[in-house]
């Protein structure tokens, strides 16, 4: 492995990407935590002073955006590309240096975000950034321009990793592991990579158009050209609302691998957990605008996305009833994970709740653009997403570092996030129910909201003392002495086959599957005991490569130069066509006459190892 | 690898293809066929598409895995189509 | 990734990058399949300026539709020269096929050329915004093909495209034939259907 920081700059491997994307979006999630905390301090009390109306207006877009595109998704990816490869069986993904190319475009998309709050521009018109307020005329400045090229980096980011992921699952799994053998993370890994390929195109065009008008003069939007502000909402609700889908299926994915292994007893109903996420997938693309209620599309059009809105819970409830009877009659072992799995599943509960209710066109009249979306949308994406993803940090935490973390401060972690966050998003049920309106700076007193929103303030400071309390428990766990066994926790699946963490090329014999929960199979003795093959001379390993992050240099340079000079565009341009050049023969022998593979002796290899395939052979 | 059609099969469509963009063209001209140009033509057109995907692309004879990866996201995205035209009004029919 | 450019096959008994492909022109239809939709939304709701049956010319729309289509052609014969060892037929081929496509281009920039001077810009209306942002992406992405094209063929110009090569030549098909495909839907929605 090339040491240092060129090292990681080079990487290939999932296992450095994945920490890449972990440690980056941890980050994020810090930043986007952040904003919250001044939302929450300005709407402490009435006629808050805290921050200003514009500013406040940032605040909530970039909490929203941060914390969907650089927090959620990033700690996703950072779980797909750590876990899924070993849970398959392989060495790596399919397309290794495609796969850095996707973190380098995430981080430098983000960092682009971000600089926006240095020029004093930052995005401030909501993160679904409704037409047409986000016209030239009504958003004379720079942020909305930094928000839909960030966006659009963004977007590039997770596609690649999309098909990535995509040919991955399909086409390297272990011998033996048919589809209904994979884990059920991996299904719900491949059903969201399918939702990104899909969803991710429509907001593309949808920021293109948006691009046009205010860059190139078009009236896409623009309703006093004959334009419509509604095609904006229309594309971006048809991305957006798979885009919920995306970010809770994964943690679905993490509870459902937690729940069996804590409750030592297989998932129950497998098949059909894996089936209504594919169904929940499928029919998150029919049912976009119950997000547009309140816009006048009439009672048929109403009716028919109310309908398919509440036929989206049947899969989700049977995925719940299928979480508890994993349970039932399991004997438990009350981990931080699970703890964390029981919280996912509670919490998740109540947002589907409030969420069904929203499927009512005359309910939501009432409650559209009403805290009590918000407070929905937390318990969905907090109580839900990321409950899932810190039960998957607690989980895997020893298999990707090598170190446990202290159950006991987990215990206190988990507590505090969950009173914290109890306290701070259930009292906005309430004030959507008394009329507090979202994405309003500060409020007049006396109008019976004070008492609650001190209260979620408050609240919010608890929840960031959980976090505080994780970021202790990790760094002690960093630092401790105590290495973690290969399979802390009697493991189902391959990734606990391995050392933790796991040796640069994963498996040294590629294992073969017999058996869903392959693991606990073979530690019963229930698998065929086959003679294990002698390990392979040499285990060829995709070499590191310098033009992911080249290329995606050369795309953030383009970016920058749209907000800037044309000459940074073409610029950015070269590098991007330089770097792909470079990146397609980058194997292939310098000298001519044909194909050669480069030997162990080639000067190129910074690991002095030749590539070879990375699937299973 | 799956056997490859002889070129002579590639000819053939490609002559097809031909025959039915100057079918399209004329019948653009044909003002006698108007009420029906918009359904002929997107059949003929379908058929169009259908010929390149199934023979130049290889699809009818490749593993059906690759029909799946893109008919369905073809499918996903016709409906859009069709539901964008409804909702924005292109399928009323205007009273007399 | 692996050692250059031969099939990788996985789990599922095909290659990696051949599926790769596939799913990547799957979500292509998505993006193609929003401009379409964004165009024929907005189809017969301009508020003024040149209107499609003003400003359309079918006659030459129809000579650079043809010319696209036969380029497809040329493409599945270059995959066969490639497929068999023909370098000759691979040279001929693999520059013929972009060379279509230029072909196309060309008359695609004097079609733009024209419109614009006739009086249909993007700003003008709702047609001049939808029609060229559609068929510049359209052309964008042909113009990518061809930039990708000729660059297999100067590796079969240096003798450096053998048959083991088959594949890569097979993919770069693959997205050939999806451009064509793509124009196809939008020659009889935009030109013929107005």
């Amino acid at each position: 492995m090339t040491r240092g920081v060129w090292g990681w700059i080079t990487t290939v491997d999932h296992k450095r990407i994945g920490i890449l994307y972990g440690v980056t979006a941890f980050v994020f999630l810090l930043v986007g935590g952040f904003e919250a905390a001044l939302i929450r301090l300005q709407l402490a009390r009435p006629d808050g002073a805290v921050v200003s109306a514009g500013t406040y207006n940032e605040l909530f877009t970039m909490h929203g955006t941060t914390m969907v595109f650089l927090a959620v998704m990033p700690l996703n990816a950072a779980f797909f590309n750590y876990i899924v490869p070993l849970m398959l069986g392989a060495r790596d993904v399919a397309f290794p240096r495609l796969n850095a190319l996707s973190y380098w475009i995430f981080l430098f998309g983000s960092l682009f975000l971000n600089a926006s709050f240095f020029v004093n521009a930052a995005p401030n018109a909501g993160w679904f950034g409704y037409a047409n307020l986000t016209a030239k005329q009504f958003s004379p400045g720079a942020n909305i321009d930094f928000w839909v090229i960030s966006l659009q980096l963004l977007g590039v980011s997770s596609l690649i990793a999309g098909f990535n992921f995509i040919v991955t699952i399909l086409n390297m799994r272990a011998p033996g592991m048919t589809f209904m053998r994979m884990p059920v993370f991996v299904w719900m890994t491949l059903v969201t990579q399918f939702l990104i390929v899909l969803a991710f195109p429509v907001i593309t065009v949808g920021l293109i158009l948006l691009l046009f008008d205010r860059f190139f003069g078009t009236n896409f939007y623009n309703p006093g050209a004959g334009g419509n502000p509604l095609l904006w909402q229309h594309l971006f609700w048809l991305f957006g609302h798979p885009e919920v889908y995306i970010l809770i299926l994964p943690a679905m994915g993490i509870v459902s691998e937690v729940l069996p292994t804590f409750a030592r007893k297989p998932l129950f109903g497998y098949p059909v957990v894996v089936y209504s996420g594919m169904l929940i997938g499928l029919f998150g693309f029919g049912v976009w605008s119950h997000h547009m209620f309140t816009v006048g599309l009439g009672a048929v059009v109403d009716s028919a996305f109310a309908v398919g809105t509440m036929l989206i819970g049947i899969p989700t409830g049977v995925k719940i009833f299928n979480w508890i009877a994993t349970l039932w009659g399991g004997r438990i072992r009350l981990t931080t994970a699970l703890w964390f799995a029981l919280g996912f599943i509670a919490m998740f509960l109540m947002g589907g709740l409030s969420g069904i209710m929203h499927a009512s066109p005359p309910v939501d009249m009432q409650q559209q653009d009403s805290y009590f979306v918000v407070a929905h949308l937390h318990y969905v994406l907090v109580g839900g997403s990321l409950f899932g993803i810190f039960a998957g940090l607690y989980y895997w935490w020893p298999k990707m570092t090598g170190r446990m973390l202290s159950e006991r401060a987990g215990r206190w972690n988990f507590w505090l996030m969950f009173v914290g966050f109890n306290v701070t998003f259930f009292p906005m049920h309430f004030l959507g129910l008394l009329g507090m309106p979202r994405r309003i700076y500060t409020y007049a007193g006396g109008l019976g909201w004070d008492l609650w929103n001190l209260v979620s303030t408050v609240g919010v400071f608890i929840l960031a003392l959980g976090i505080l309390v994780f970021i202790g428990n990790a760094v002690a766990s960093l630092r401790s002495a105590a290495p973690a066994p290969a399979d802390p926790w009697d493991g189902r699946t391959l990734e606990w086959a391995v050392s933790s963490p796991p040796p640069e090329y994963n498996f040294r014999n590629i294992p073969t599957v017999h058996h869903r929960d392959e693991l606990w199979a073979l530690k019963a003795g229930r698998a065929p005991v086959e003679a294990a093959p002698p390990p392979p001379r040499e285990i060829h390993l995709p070499p590191p490569s310098f033009y992911p992050i080249v290329v995606a240099a050369g795309v953030v340079l383009a970016a920058t130069g749209a907000l800037t000079h044309l000459a940074l565009v073409v610029a950015g341009a070269l590098v991007v066509v330089f770097g792909a050049y470079r990146w397609a023969f980058e194997y292939r022998s310098s000298l001519g006459g044909g194909l050669r593979p480069p030997s162990d002796a080639s000067p190129r290899g910074l690991r002095g190892q030749s590539p070879r395939s990375s699937g299973p052979r | 690898m799956t056997q490859h059609p002889p070129v002579r099969t590639y000819l053939l469509v490609a002559a097809v293809l031909a025959v039915i963009t100057a079918v399209e063209v004329s019948l653009f001209y044909v003002t006698v066929m108007a009420r029906f140009l918009a359904p002929l033509l997107i059949v003929l057109s379908a058929a169009k598409f259908s010929l390149v995907v199934m023979f130049f692309m290889h699809l009818r004879s490749d593993h059906r895995a690759f029909t799946g990866l893109f008919v369905g996201p073809l499918a996903i995205a016709i409906a859009i189509i069709l539901a964008l035209m409804a909702l924005f009004g292109a399928f009323v029919v205007a009273r007399p | 990734m692996t050692t250059p450019h031969e099939a990788v096959i996985g789990s599922t008994g095909l290659d990696h990058r051949k599926m790769g492909v596939w799913a990547f022109l799957g979500s292509e239809c998505m993006f193609f399949g929003s401009l379409i939709a964004t165009y024929l939304v907005y189809k017969g709701r301009s508020l003024s300026g040149p209107t499609p049956h003003e400003i359309l010319n079918i006659p030459l729309t129809s000579i650079s539709t043809f010319v696209l289509l036969m380029s497809s052609l040329l493409m599945v014969l270059a995959l066969a020269a490639v497929q068999r060892g023909d370098a000759l037929g691979a040279r001929l081929w693999l520059f013929g096929t972009p060379f279509f496509g230029m072909i196309f281009l060309g008359f695609q920039v004097y079609e733009f050329a024209t419109f614009v001077r006739e009086g249909l810009t993007l700003q003008v209306n709702l047609f001049g915004a939808s029609f060229f942002v559609l068929t510049g992406f359209h052309g964008a992405h042909v113009s990518v093909g061809v930039v990708w094209l000729l660059t297999l063929w100067t590796l079969a110009l240096r003798n450096r495209l053998t048959r083991a090569d088959a594949l890569i030549v097979e993919i770069a098909g693959l997205y050939w034939h999806f451009v064509d495909i793509v124009w196809i839907v939008i020659f009889t929605l935009v030109y013929l259907i107005q």
